[in-house]
C-alpha cells in the first residue's frame, strides 16, 4: 500500500471507529492521517511478525488522542487483525481512546500531552549510547507545544546531537477550544525550533509528495529534524475542517456518518477498498434545516474580554 | 455535577470580581456559560499545567480567588510542585478542578483515570480536599471553598450524575454528611463511608443491605481533608465494620484516611476497603464496566458487605 492510500484507509477506519463508539477526536485522526500513512508505508522500519525487535525503528504518537490513526495503522500493517479496529473504545477492548501499549506495535502509551518528545529523546539518546542505528519518530501536536516540556527535551536533543530523532508536527492550526493563534499564539514556530537548535523542514503535511521530500531531507549536521506538517484539522472531511466540534463529537447515524463517508468516497485513491461501505452511501441523509454544520464553535466566537481596551 | 459547578461559579464570580477561572485548554463548551457572561473574569493558558497553576499561583497572590480547570490527572500530577510549592506553601487562594474523577473517562484509556490524585494531593501539607458526592454538594462546595482560605482540591465526577439530596442544610467543609441511619430492628450494623461519585452506587448498596435486614449508617464524606473526626469516632465506637468506598486506589486515599483516624483512636474495628487495589487499570471501558472490574458497583458491594459481616 502506499501512504496515501494507506492515509486514507485511516481516515476510512476513523470514521467507523468513532462512529460505532462514540469516540473523540476524529479531526485530529484525519489531520494526522498523511503523516502516519506516510510514517508506516514507507518510513518505518518496523516488522510485524517482531514487532519488539531491538533494531527496529521506534515510533511514539504523542498526541495520544489520535490513537485510532495509530490502530489503524498497525492493524493494516498486519500488526493485528483489522477486524479488531471495530472494538475501539468498547468495553474489554484493547484500543483504549488514547494510545495503549499494550497493542503489538506499540512503543509508548500517550494520552497525556508533553510527554512524547522526551521519551523520544530518551530512545534517541540510548540508541547512539548502544551504538543502534535505528531511528526514532515522534509525532506532536501543534497546541501540545504549549507544554514546557517539549522544548526543554528539545534543548536536549539539540545539545547531545540526536541525529537519528525525528519529530513531526502535526500542526492543523487547532487545538482544544479555538485556533492555536488564539489560544497561545505559536508566533513564528519554524523559528522557534530553529532557535532551539534543530534542522527544520516546513512542508503541507496533507500532502505525500512534501511528505517524501521532508522525510528523505538531509542535513549536513549532527542535530535533530523536525518536521512542521502544515494540516487542516479534520482534513478530507470539509463539514469537519476547521470545525473544533470535531475534536469532540462523532459521526452520528444519518447525515453526518453518511456525508462523511461519502466525502471521504470522493479523494478515494485508486487501488484501496473501502471495507465498510465498498460503493460510498448510495441513498444518503440529507442535511437537514438547522443541522449544525460549518458553525463556528471556536471559544472566541462568543468570548470578548475587554480588560485591555 | 461538572455544569452545576460552573453555574454556581458563575453566581459567584458575579458577585466577587476576584474569582478568576483558568483553564488549562479544556471545558469545550461547558465553559461556554462562564466566559460568555463573565469574559473578564476568564482566562485559557493553553495546554501548560504548570504554566497555568503557578500563573493561577501569581494572579492569588496579587489578590485574585482563581479557580484552575482541567480534566483527569491534568490540574494535579502533572503539575503538583507547582501545587505544593508555589500554591499551598505560599498559602495561595488557588481552587483546583478537576473533572473527571476515577474511571469517568474509562474509555479513553490510563493516562485520563484519576485514580490516584486524592493520595497525592493529600499528602500536601495545606491543601483542603474536597470530592463531592453528587451535584447538589458540589453546588454546595464551590462556595465552601471559596469561603476556605488557601489552597484547595475540587475533584469532580462529570456530568449527569443522580442527586442523592434535594438540598443540604449546614454544608460544612470538612464535615461528613449523614445519608442514613440504620433501623433499630436491624441484626447486624456497620457503617459506609465514600467520598465522591460513587455515592450513588454507595447508596443503592446500603439500600440492599437493609432490605436484607443488615443496618447501615451511611456517611458522604464531600471532604478527605481535613476528615470529619468526630463520625469516624462516633462509628468505631458504635460499630464492628467500617466501609470505605472510593473510586480511586485504596492505598493513600479516602481509606487510608479513615483508618489512619482509627488507629489514632486505638478503636477495635475493622474496614473494609473499597475501591481500585495498588495497581493501574489496563482495560479498556466506560466507568460503569470498570466499576464492575474491581467490585464497585452498588450489588457488589452490597455482597461484599454480607460476605464479610456473616
Amino acid at each position: 500500500m502506499t501512504g496515501e492510500q494507506l492515509a486514507w484507509k485511516i481516515r476510512r477506519h476513523g470514521v467507523e471507529m468513532t462512529h460505532l463508539s462514540g469516540g473523540s477526536h476524529l479531526a485530529s485522526i484525519l489531520s494526522v492521517a498523511d503523516i502516519m500513512g506516510k510514517l508506516y508505508a514507507d518510513v518505518l522500519r518496523v516488522d510485524p511478525k517482531n514487532p519488539k525487535d531491538e533494531n527496529r525503528d521506534r515510533f511514539i504518537l504523542s498526541k495520544g488522542h489520535a490513537g485510532a490513526s495509530v490502530y489503524a495503522a498497525l492493524a493494516e500493517s498486519g500488526f493485528f487483525p483489522v477486524e479488531e479496529l471495530k472494538t475501539h473504545y468498547q468495553n474489554a477492548s484493547r484500543l483504549s481512546g488514547h494510545v495503549s501499549h499494550h497493542v503489538p506495535g506499540v512503543d509508548l502509551s500517550t494520552g497525556s500531552l508533553g510527554h512524547g518528545l522526551p521519551v523520544a529523546t530518551g530512545m534517541a539518546y540510548a540508541g547512539l549510547k548502544n551504538h543502534k542505528d535505528y531511528k526514532v519518530y515522534v509525532v506532536l501536536g501543534d497546541g501540545e507545544c504549549d507544554e514546557g516540556s517539549v522544548w526543554e527535551a528539545a534543548m536536549f536533543a539539540a545539545h547531545n546531537d540526536l541525529k537519528n530523532l525525528t519529530a513531526i508536527v502535526d500542526h492543523n492550526m487547532m487545538q482544544s477550544m479555538d485556533f492555536c493563534e488564539k489560544t497561545v499564539a505559536l508566533g513564528n514556530f519554524e523559528k522557534k525550533w530553529e532557535a532551539f537548535g534543530w534542522n527544520v523542514v516546513s512542508i503541507n503535511g496533507n500532502d505525500h509528495a512534501e511528505l517524501d521530500m521532508a522525510f528523505n531531507k538531509q542535513f549536513d549536521n549532527e542535530k535533530p529534524k523536525v518536521i512542521i506538517a502544515n494540516t487542516k484539522k479534520g482534513y478530507g472531511i470539509p463539514f469537519m475542517e476547521f470545525d473544533i466540534l470535531w475534536h469532540y463529537r462523532f459521526p452520528h447515524d444519518g447525515w453526518e456518518y453518511d456525508l462523511a463517508v461519502n466525502e471521504l468516497h470522493k479523494i478515494k485513491p485508486a487501488g484501496v477498498e473501502d471495507p465498510y461501505t465498498p460503493n460510498g452511501i448510495e441513498n444518503p441523509a440529507p442535511v437537514p434545516p438547522g443541522a449544525d454544520i460549518y458553525n463556528d464553535h471556536t471559544t472566541s466566537a462568543t468570548w470578548h474580554p475587554n480588560w485591555k481596551n | 455535577m461538572r455544569d452545576t459547578v460552573i453555574k454556581t461559579l458563575i453566581e459567584e464570580a458575579k458577585a466577587n470580581k476576584d474569582i478568576e477561572l483558568i483553564t488549562g485548554d479544556l471545558g469545550f463548551g461547558v465553559l461556554k456559560p462562564f466566559y460568555e457572561q463573565l469574559p473578564n473574569q476568564f482566562t485559557n493558558a493553553g495546554i501548560a499545567e504548570q504554566s497555568m497553576t503557578g500563573i493561577a499561583a501569581g494572579m492569588a497572590l496579587s489578590g485574585k480567588t482563581v479557580f484552575t480547570y482541567s480534566i483527569g490527572n491534568f490540574p494535579t500530577l502533572r503539575c503538583v510542585e507547582q501545587i505544593r510549592n508555589d500554591c499551598a506553601y505560599m498559602k495561595a487562594n488557588v481552587k483546583i478542578i478537576c473533572v473527571g474523577g476515577g474511571f469517568v473517562y474509562g474509555s479513553l484509556g490510563m493516562s485520563h483515570q484519576a485514580t490516584d490524585d486524592i493520595a497525592i494531593i493529600r499528602a500536601l501539607p495545606g491543601v483542603t480536599v474536597v470530592c463531592p458526592g453528587d451535584p447538589t454538594e458540589a453546588a454546595e462546595a464551590v462556595t465552601g471553598i471559596i469561603n476556605t482560605p488557601g489552597t484547595v482540591y475540587l475533584r469532580l465526577g462529570r456530568g449527569g450524575e443522580k442527586k442523592i439530596h434535594e438540598k443540604i442544610e449546614n454544608f460544612q467543609i470538612g464535615k461528613a454528611l449523614k445519608i442514613r441511619e440504620p433501623k433499630a430492628e436491624a441484626g447486624k450494623k456497620v457503617a459506609i463511608f465514600s467520598t465522591g461519585a460513587i455515592l450513588e452506587e454507595a447508596t443503592t448498596a446500603a439500600q440492599m443491605l437493609e432490605e436484607a435486614g443488615i443496618g447501615v449508617e451511611q456517611y458522604s464524606f464531600h471532604t478527605v481533608k481535613p476528615i470529619d473526626r468526630d463520625v469516624i469516632a462516633a462509628c468505631a465506637a458504635k460499630y464492628d465494620y467500617i466501609v470505605t468506598v472510593e473510586e480511586h486506589n485504596i492505598l493513600g486515599g479516602f481509606a487510608s484516611a479513615v483508618s489512619e483516624v482509627i488507629t489514632d483512636l486505638g478503636e477495635k474495628v475493622k474496614l473494609i476497603k473499597i475501591g481500585i487495589p495498588d495497581e493501574y487499570c489496563t482495560a479498556v471501558g466506560n466507568q460503569n464496566y470498570l466499576r464492575g472490574l474491581y467490585g464497585m458497583q452498588a450489588a457488589q458491594i452490597a455482597a461484599r458487605v454480607k460476605e464479610e459481616v456473616k
